[in-house]
């Protein structure tokens, strides 16, 4: 079975469970572990968003 | 002189050694999340079972490669000892023969990618349940 994710997707799939692994194994509390995971979420996804537009500009 | 004491005395309070500190990140690392399992932490245990195992096993189904241990190129031997650090997937995709990669899809890297992360993340799930093994952590 073969799997064909978009650059896109698989950057979400990724950041989703890196997040997750991220906030369970670097906060003590579980308040704190919800935080830091949706923290680093956003992070990696406006990492992409960023790296993103730097490549469109830099293409121009 | 009664300071150095006093901190090498708390250093020895910090880790002592006992045998979940030896057996949680050993079965952690062959079945990811398994070392918060055994320690009842069910929820952080599953979580870090299903993000790892997931997002090994989606690796694999994007034609990833997976590294084996050899003495070549630098990267390779790096890509293996991420890999590495998914335990018992990478010993079961090993002895099924997958993870041979295809370069026909472009996503592919993605996938190789996916699966050293996969063993990266293993590896830090590890150092957590050791860290919960000798109470630096709850």
């Amino acid at each position: 079975m073969t799997l064909q994710l978009n650059h896109f997707s698989a950057a979400v799939v990724f950041a989703l469970f890196a997040s997750i692994v991220f906030g369970i194994t670097h906060r003590e509390t579980t308040r704190e572990m919800v935080r830091y995971g949706l923290y680093c979420f956003a992070m990696f996804l406006g990492g992409v968003f960023v790296a993103g537009w730097a490549m469109w500009l830099l293409r121009r | 002189m009664a300071n150095s004491t006093a901190g090498k005395a708390k250093v020895a309070e910090a880790a002592p050694v006992n045998m979940m500190a030896v057996l949680a990140p050993a079965v952690g690392w062959l079945i990811p999340g398994a070392g918060h399992m055994i320690q009842k932490r069910w929820i952080r245990g599953l979580l870090l079972l299903v993000s790892i195992v997931t997002l090994f096993v989606l690796g694999l189904m994007m034609q990833g490669r997976i590294y084996r241990a050899n003495g070549g190129d630098i990267l390779d031997i790096l890509g293996f000892v991420g890999d590495l650090g998914a335990g018992g997937l990478y010993i079961v995709t090993l002895a099924l023969d997958w993870g041979q990669g295809a370069i026909a899809f472009a996503t592919a890297d993605y996938g190789t990618k996916f699966m050293i992360v996969a063993g990266l993340l293993n590896f830090i799930a590890v150092a957590d349940a050791y860290h919960i093994a000798i109470g630096k952590k709850q």
